[in-house]
């Protein structure tokens, strides 16, 4: 194992997207020893992804908004001190008193045989977030794609899932999904979206706090109009077809609690399917450490945060999706907050008081509107009936939804973890990732589902050599 | 369907012992309700790896209560769906070093002398029983009647193998007993309303304590926290259960700091689960980097092979210790209509069947199958 530096950084970031290239920049700019770490080979995270250096784009902001925020947080850094480690795979977070250690896999997918451990006298995590899946007949054909995935192949790679392919699910990620696959050329015959857009109407000051949400829909619906995309609310795809890949799709409409309207199923042709339904926010390295979460508006678990992005566990602060899924500024203004409050509480530079006050105001106003969105997007009790008992739930273990079912009804299941323990669910490679918010809505009958707890002790898989050696080692210096 | 009023015993935890309880009093012909505060097999039954095991027990009460249930579980694997993953796959107990492979002889010995089959293996036929163990150790024991279930299911099986016999009530946590004027028992009071029966079983494994203290008595069962880890699935590398010399100590020992020996196994499913730690930590579900890596080194010093195999996940569990290291199982004299079936440690999913048999017998006044006297509730 390879110690960074014998003497501990003032603070190790997590996640070099939004908010932790915000965070990592504030804090360096107020003095203090900061590394930044990165599974990815670039800066930038799930937002800012770009192309390989291979695909040679010539305009890779062409396929981002806010581009100019990233480029200015970029070129900081560069001129900063923050010590930036890419291809760091942090699988745990442990406290070493009086510091905490980071514990990293290197390279490009972790393999690299030398583990590394950075010691930091705080940690900021911005982890980010995944998607939230939910399954139905037909969601493991190729071409079936996460609306996630289907924007990362884009702005990474550049190329199309397909030529023709209907966006589904729920969730504002889907207009911009659409609007960006219209963009680059393919045809989007629908776009399925499951809640009904007047959701949002409920919630008039959030949306009249944040005008540029309101105009960045604008500008997205603009975009789908000219490309001829049409827009089904209160309908979801529940059944794929085709032998070897998708070669169309049944649209069904939904009721309120999006359960499937009898006879209205209408077939679409299509070779191609982007299905996501939200975000949810990555925060085992936090609940690994005992740290606090709720649940937010859209029924993920997110971490309880202080006024300054403090979790409960002092020396821990946390911004962006951590913190409950709201988009890219509410990231940037939390990662700068937490950056400032970190420097504080370690007594470097002179914080000013009013930056710190405007980032409160504009995060509680994001978070506000965040609030509004999720809790439009939820997903309705209704949404498990698209389920047949042969659809394959947890897809890494190949549990069916009919096995679920009879752990529940037959076998005295009642919550997500005896599920997974009475089935498998939940137990492969992405060890739950995938299945989870399925599962805990299988599990809860007709309550309402307690949200995945989140909790994956290793962040990524481990090497047993590596775990083997990851305590009692003495310092060293490189 | 017998309603709540209708039953003749209620067994408290739906764990592994709380479902054996169930299965052999309903067997017997009571009718049963088992009522837990979560889900079926959620507490220890579900942390733990499914160990039915005679190996790890010196000759007394204890292993002669492991030998009845090895029995009792051979006779369950039939009458439960294959499901329940039984492997009746043999322990395989190595020494690093010719000391500790003479210790081990002279342990098997004792053993045989009461009953149990333990064959030697000298150092140069390790591999043809576990072709990945690492070279250089000094030798071995066999022990064949070492087997192995997937717990979760065979408690969920289990319960549902008596038909309506038995009665579920989840999520349903008991707060105090019900005693007539005269102070005999009559049921629980839950949660959600009362239920009715003369006789109680506590079986609430680590939580056992707590339940009877609801009774007015005491019991001292504590946690004692154990981690596994649980690695990438594998094609079989590990084919018996197999740990070294070290665990039987550490079993025996009422040391609250941290013990670790490798105790290795590999899964129908495919994962090689690796245990045993043992500490005295509360019900701290925090994890413990310490207790991980000893048991990866444990692992890997067994096993090279394993160097290079991804840690997926770990878990942690709380084994219902009590300080002789022998359960409590029968009626308490202290408390007259409660039963206790609980602090197993950490053998708890071997020794139910057995437990469950001899609480079946209690209820039903007949004779135990063995002498339950080092197991009297009332000797603390």
């Amino acid at each position: 194992m390879t110690d960074s530096a014998s003497e501990p950084y003032d603070l190790a970031v997590v996640g070099a997207g939004p908010a932790g290239l915000a965070g990592a920049v504030a804090a360096a700019e107020l003095g203090l020893g900061v590394v930044l770490l990165d599974a990815s080979a670039h800066t930038g995270g799930q937002f800012y992804r770009q192309p390989a250096p291979q695909a040679r784009a010539a305009r890779p902001e062409a396929l981002h908004h806010d581009w100019s925020a990233y480029a200015g947080l970029r070129r900081r850094l560069a001129e900063s001190s923050v010590r930036h480690l890419p291809g760091h795979h942090v699988w745990s977070i442990t406290h070493e008193a009086p510091a905490w250690s980071v514990h990293c896999l290197t390279g490009d997918d972790g393999s690299d045989e030398q583990p590394v451990r950075v010691r930091a006298r705080a940690v900021l995590l911005a982890t980010g977030a995944y998607e939230r899946h939910l399954p139905f007949p037909g969601w493991t054909l190729p071409g079936v794609v996460s609306a996630g995935g289907a924007q990362a192949m884009l702005k990474s790679g550049l190329v199309l899932p397909g030529r023709r392919i209907v966006v589904a699910g729920s969730g504002p990620l889907l207009l911009a999904v659409a609007s960006s696959l219209a963009a680059a050329g393919a045809r989007v015959p629908a776009l399925v979206e499951a809640s009904g857009y007047l959701a949002y109407a409920r919630h008039p000051r959030a949306l009249a706090a944040n005008p540029q949400k309101a105009a960045e829909a604008l500008v997205h619906g603009a975009a789908l109009l000219r490309h001829g995309v049409r827009l089904r609310s209160r309908s979801a795809v529940t059944a794929v077809h085709g032998t070897d890949r998708v070669e169309a799709v049944t649209v069904t409409r939904l009721d309120r609690t999006w359960r499937p309207v009898q006879g209205s199923g209408r077939r679409i042709a299509c070779d191609a399917l982007a299905v996501g339904h939200g975000l949810v926010p990555q925060i085992e390295l936090a609940t690994a450490l005992g740290c606090a979460t709720r649940t937010s508006a859209d029924g993920t678990s997110a971490l309880v945060l202080g006024p300054l992005q403090e979790t409960s566990v002092r020396g821990l602060w946390a911004a962006g999706e951590t913190g409950g899924v709201g988009g890219v500024r509410l990231a940037l203004a939390e990662g700068e907050l937490a950056g400032i409050a970190v420097a504080a509480r370690l007594g470097a530079g002179r914080a000013r008081g009013s930056r710190i006050v405007q980032l409160r105001r504009r995060r509680d106003r994001m978070r506000a509107f965040a609030d509004a969105m999720a809790a439009a997007h939820t997903p309705g009790p209704g949404w498990r009936c698209w389920l047949a008992d042969d659809t394959d739930v947890c897809r890494c273990e190949e549990v069916t939804a009919g096995r679920i079912r009879e752990a529940v009804d037959d076998l005295g299941a009642r919550d997500a973890r005896t599920v997974k323990l009475l089935t498998r669910a939940g137990m492969g490679w992405c060890q739950g990732r995938m299945c989870g918010p399925a599962v805990a809505c299988l599990a809860a009958r007709d309550g309402a589902p307690e949200p995945p707890p989140e909790r994956r002790p290793f962040a990524v898989p481990v090497p047993m050599s590596v775990l083997a050696q990851c305590a009692d080692q003495p310092n060293t210096a490189p | 369907m017998p309603t709540g009023k209708l039953s003749d015993v209620i067994v408290i935890g739906a764990g592994m012992v709380g479902a054996a309880c169930a299965y052999y009093a309903a067997g017997a012909g009571l009718r049963v309700t088992v009522i837990d505060r979560g889900s079926v097999a959620g507490g220890t039954t579900g942390a733990g790896e499914g160990n039915l095991l005679v190996s790890d027990k010196e000759p007394g009460p204890e292993l002669e209560l492991a030998r009845l249930s090895a029995r009792l579980w051979t006779e369950l694997s039939g009458a439960l769906p294959a499901r329940i993953e039984y492997e009746p796959k043999g322990g395989l107990i190595v020494a690093a070093d010719e000391p500790g492979a003479a210790a081990l002889r002279d342990f098997a010995d004792r053993q045989r002398a009461a009953g149990v089959t333990a064959e030697e293996i000298p150092a140069d036929r390790l591999h043809d029983l576990e072709p990945h163990l690492a070279p250089g150790l000094a030798g071995g024991v066999h022990y064949p009647q070492d087997a192995q279930v997937m717990p979760a299911l065979a408690t969920a099986h289990l319960l549902r193998a008596a038909g309506n016999r038995i009665r579920l009530r989840l999520g349903e946590e008991v707060t105090g007993l019900l005693t007539a004027p005269d102070g005999t028992l009559r049921g629980v009071r839950t949660t959600r309303g009362e239920v009715h029966a003369p006789y109680v079983v506590n079986a609430a494994g680590a939580w056992g304590g707590e339940l009877a203290r609801l009774a007015g008595v005491e019991l001292p069962v504590r946690p004692r926290r154990g981690f596994v880890l649980v690695t990438e699935p594998l094609p079989r590398v590990v084919r018996h259960k197999v740990y070294a010399a070290g665990y039987m100590a550490d079993v025996a020992s009422g040391s609250a700091t941290l013990q670790t020996s490798a105790v290795i196994e590999g899964t129908p499913a495919g994962p090689v689960l690796i245990g045993a730690s043992r500490e005295h930590a509360g019900f701290d579900r925090t994890l413990s980097p310490q207790a991980l890596q000893r048991l990866a080194a444990g692992a890997t010093a067994l096993f090279p092979v394993l160097g290079t195999v991804r840690a997926m996940r770990t878990y942690t569990g709380f084994r219902p210790y009590l300080p002789d290291h022998l359960p409590a199982i029968g009626p308490d004299p202290r408390a007259p209509g409660l039963l206790h079936a609980c602090g197993h440690e950490g053998a708890g999913i071997g020794l139910a069947p057995a437990t469950g048999f001899v609480i079946a017998r209690c209820l039903t006044g007949g004779e135990p199958p063995l002498d339950i006297g080092p197991f009297d509730p009332g000797r603390f």
